[in-house]
């Protein structure tokens, strides 16, 4: 649809024990630079589409992905295709802070090392850089060597955005990653997120917080017992909905 | 797979499999083509743990083949009818019954075995129950902090000291209560009573503990004192957990070997009391094995001896089973 | 859990409240009985044993000199030192094998009727009479591959009784690991064998080590699975003899080996010894003493380990 989209979906549909159907036939497009919320009530699908994004639903038994997810105009849910590079350049953060028990420093190299890179002075260079871009590097510079679990929970979750920084991604996704952060702790966040954004990265976030969804993103998806009912920019979603099961979950009458 | 050559041999590969993806100019990407990609350590690791699995297979197959054909050679090659076998009351290979055969009738052992299974499980049962009660529902600190380190300090002594323990000081013990000579079936069940008791303690401990609090709750809500609670609340509903524990128990009593021969007094007859010397399968396969040579019919006796161990030990795991599914069924 | 204050609105009388109350009380002194009497008999049956040894388990000339067949005075040195050498070997073989399936089991394992069968095969493993164990490592290792009573026999018949034991307490180590970890390694296009290697296995390195300890303790102390294995004699060894094929030389895989426990029940069935009850009562002292200490360092390093995981 959009002409400079980096991910898009075509038909996705995603089924367990191959009858029930958690998802259907879910249209959207993804661009740089944007974030797009996608918001629902519980069970609404949200959290599994975005596991889609990263061919993460492939880890789960029984869970069968249909339909095209285009990254770059390449059709990436095939058999063939490499899901190590997939998700490399799609990185994902969770919704509880689920650092390693390593080393702050650890957290961050740990992968960028795994995939090759031995230098020292390099990783030294992506550790700085990616903590920066998570606007976690003042707090941490002099304790790197100390295991993460001593940070707050908000810092922990920064250092898991600047986890999936650090591999460079194009697009990043966040399964809720404010839902078990302190107020202070998710504007934090939140400011990451607008930062990565201006960087040029596609952010896709799950939220249940809709304050959150219309603050940050520009776009909204509004996802609803499996299918995706409405697609829009936020303002319009926000302000008018076309459709008035969105007016409704907005609105709070559900959810 | 099929792939064991998992090491260094494959360079050309990971051009292929990382060229499907857009190729974006990345500090972090590194263009080292000798490394092993991601799929190819995935197989490699998979390899590696798929051996692993196949080598315990391969070693359980191999020994339940090679004990059943030994166990079954007995009948099949030396000509000993397996009936005969089973339910004939004298054991004494080295003499010819009528038919020209050894006279080899396992039932004094099988009796054996079964004797002091029973009676051992008998002796345990109230006292793992009684003391699991006290551990998760009278007092659950001590449960936690001290009776289940003292459980598993139980489990870990070797079964020779327990038997030495047995004929140091059972055995004499018996020997003045009663008379005789203080071996037999009531010796070795008290030894595997101590043996026994800590596995099938814990075992209940576990399916007490998993009876929900609110089953609890609710009937403690309805005025019910603790003991009402616990008979006819906690106690119905770990039932299948206590069986299982039971027959845990019971596979684990009889096959001990060691314990039990030091104090049954090794008589290959059939008991007829508790404070007689007897025997049981485990006993005499662990008195005789050694003795005999190999392949003579003596010999294969004894591994029809060792295959009724192994069939048993399957029953066990099958009842355990069983009971798994039949509570499964009942709970949904 | 007191009664008394939904007592009044209840149908029941008095008396059967009463009643009910003290049936309470009754089982409760009952139950309180029994674990004190578990208790008791725990505390006497080791205070027992290693008291009735300790006099010779104490004693460096018991430890260290060789065992006598027809005379007083024998020591259980080689026994020790056979001991300790099977379950080093033992633990070199089971454990990459029990990691491995261990591993297979948890991480990669179709949901499918092959693993279910591979669980089941270990459970059947696990519920083997170790004496049944001994017997097939005696029809394959010792007359099959004509390896003889040797350490090699013995080392792979406990392996096959100690397997189920490790792949239950590394699969549950492993399990334990929260699903977030493996996500978290997953999703930063890491395979699951790195995923497992360098973030799941430390996580459940705590648990995996305290299981080993434990296991090692069950493994010092068989018997049964030995007598026809390892064997029943224990030749003397010398320590300066590197001649890996000679009986004397301690490292030979090839010779037979009784350990302790194989001594404690050999002896005793055998009754030549004159000095029967001091030298039996010795041994069982020395490794009732290895297991207590074995099971002490299982806890005091899975609760150190633990702590260190936890802490910043």
């Amino acid at each position: 649809m959009s002409e400079n989209a980096l991910l898009e979906t075509h038909d996705v549909r995603v089924r367990y024990h191959d009858t029930h159907d958690a998802l259907r036939n879910i249209n959207l497009t993804f661009c740089p630079g944007e974030v797009t919320a996608l918001i629902g009530p519980s069970g609404c699908g949200k959290s599994t589409f975005l596991r889609c994004l990263n061919l993460m639903n492939r880890e789960i038994p029984h869970c069968h992905i249909d339909g095209e997810i285009d990254y770059h105009g390449q059709n990436i849910n095939t058999k063939k295709q490499n899901l190590y590079d997939v998700r490399r350049n799609i990185g994902m953060v969770f919704q509880s802070p689920n650092p390693f028990r390593k080393s702050i420093y650890d957290n961050i190299a740990f992968a960028p090392r795994q995939h090759g890179i031995k230098d020292r002075a390099r990783l030294d260079e992506i550790v700085e850089q990616s903590l920066r871009r998570a606007a976690l590097w003042d707090e941490v510079k002099d304790v790197l060597n100390k295991s993460a679990y001593a940070l707050s929970g908000g810092q922990r979750q920064r250092l898991c955005i600047a986890r999936t920084l650090a591999m460079n991604p194009e697009v990043v996704l966040m399964d809720e990653p404010c839902s078990a952060l302190d107020p202070i702790s998710t504007h934090a966040i939140e400011e990451t997120i607008g930062a990565i954004k201006a960087e040029g990265i596609c952010v896709i976030i799950v939220t249940h917080n809709i304050e959150q969804a219309a603050r940050i993103s520009d776009k909204t998806a509004f996802f609803l017992l499996g299918d995706c009912i409405e697609w829009n920019t936020t303002e319009v979603i926000f302000n008018n909905p076309h459709d008035q099961r969105t007016k409704d979950y907005l609105t709070g009458r559900f959810g | 797979m099929n792939d064991s050559t998992l090491v260094n041999n494959m360079p050309n590969r990971s051009a292929t499999s990382s060229g499907t993806l857009h190729n974006r100019a990345n500090g972090t990407r590194p263009q080292d083509s000798t490394r092993l990609t991601k799929g190819q350590i995935e197989r490699g690791g998979k390899t590696l743990t798929g051996i692993c699995v196949g080598i315990v297979l391969i070693t359980l197959a191999s020994l339940i083949v090679m004990v059943t054909a030994k166990g079954l050679s007995t009948f099949i090659s030396d000509g000993i009818s397996p009936i005969a076998f089973l339910t004939g009351q004298v054991w004494d290979p080295h003499t010819l019954d009528a038919s020209g055969l050894p006279t080899v009738g396992a039932l004094p052992m099988i009796v054996g075995s079964f004797a002091v299974t029973l009676l051992s499980c008998a002796i345990v049962i109230p006292f793992a129950v009684g003391s699991a009660i006290y551990a998760v529902e009278v007092n659950p600190r001590f449960g936690r902090r001290f009776f289940r380190p003292a459980l598993e300090l139980l489990v870990g002594i070797p079964s020779v000291v327990f038997g030495l323990v047995g004929l140091t000081i059972l055995v004499p013990l018996i020997r003045n209560i009663s008379g005789g000579t203080g071996y037999g079936i009531l010796a070795g069940s008290l030894v595997l009573a101590v043996m026994v008791l800590p596995t099938v303690t814990s075992l209940v401990i576990d399916a007490l503990e998993s009876v929900p609090a609110p089953y609890r709750q609710s009937s403690a809500a309805l005025g019910g004192t603790r003991w009402q609670t616990i008979w006819h609340i906690v106690l119905r509903s770990a039932t299948p957990g206590i069986l299982t524990a039971v027959v845990l128990g019971m596979a684990r009593a009889f096959g001990e070997a060691l314990a039990v021969q030091m104090v049954i007094g090794n008589a290959p007859a059939m008991p007829t009391s508790l404070t007689q010397p007897a025997s049981t399968l485990t006993s005499i396969l662990t008195m005789n094995m050694g003795n005999e040579a190999m392949n003579t019919v003596y010999n294969d006796v004894l591994w029809s001896l060792a295959l009724i161990l192994l069939v048993m030990s399957l029953i066990f795991i099958l009842i355990v089973h069983f009971i798994g599914r039949k509570s499964e069924v009942k709970h949904d | 859990m007191t009664k008394s204050n939904g007592a009044e609105t209840m149908k029941y009388s008095q008396r059967s409240i009463r009643h009910a109350q003290r049936n309470d009380k009754i089982a409760t002194g009952v139950l309180t009985a029994i674990v004190a009497a578990i208790f008791v008999l725990l505390i006497s049956l080791i205070v027992y044993i290693i008291a009735s040894g300790a006099n010779k388990a104490f004693d460096l000339q018991f430890l260290t000199s060789k065992p006598e067949q027809f005379k007083e005075g024998g020591g259980i040195g080689p026994e020790l030192f056979n001991s300790f050498y099977l379950l080093v070997l033992t633990l070199l073989i089971s454990l990459p094998l029990s990691l491995g399936a261990a591993i297979f089991l948890v991480e990669y394992a179709p949901d499918n009727e092959v693993t279910h069968a591979v669980k089941t095969a270990i459970e059947v493993l696990a519920s083997l009479p170790s004496i049944v164990v001994g017997l097939f490592g005696f029809l394959l290792f010792v007359i099959s591959f004509g390896w003889g009573f040797s350490i090699l026999s013995g080392a792979l018949a406990l392996t096959i009784f100690n397997i189920p034991l490790l792949v239950r307490v590394i699969q549950q180590a492993l399990e334990s690991v929260p699903q977030s970890q493996r996500d978290a390694g997953l999703a930063l296009g890491l395979s699951r064998w790195e995923t497992t290697v360098h973030i799941l296995l430390p996580c459940a390195m705590p648990a995996i080590i305290t299981g080993v300890i434990l296991s090692a303790g069950r493994v010092f102390g068989e018997a049964a699975a030995l007598i026809y294995t390892a064997g029943q004699s224990a030749p003397a060894l010398d320590f300066t003899n590197f001649n890996l094929s000679s009986y004397a030389c301690p490292w030979n895989i090839w010779r037979p080996a009784e350990t302790l426990a194989v001594h404690i029940w050999k002896i005793n069935s055998e009754g030549v010894v004159p000095d029967l009850a001091a030298v039996s009562n010795g041994s069982a002292a020395v490794l009732m003493i290895c297991v207590l200490l074995f099971n002490l360092l299982a806890r005091w390093f899975g609760r150190h380990a633990e702590r260190k995981l936890m802490s910043e």
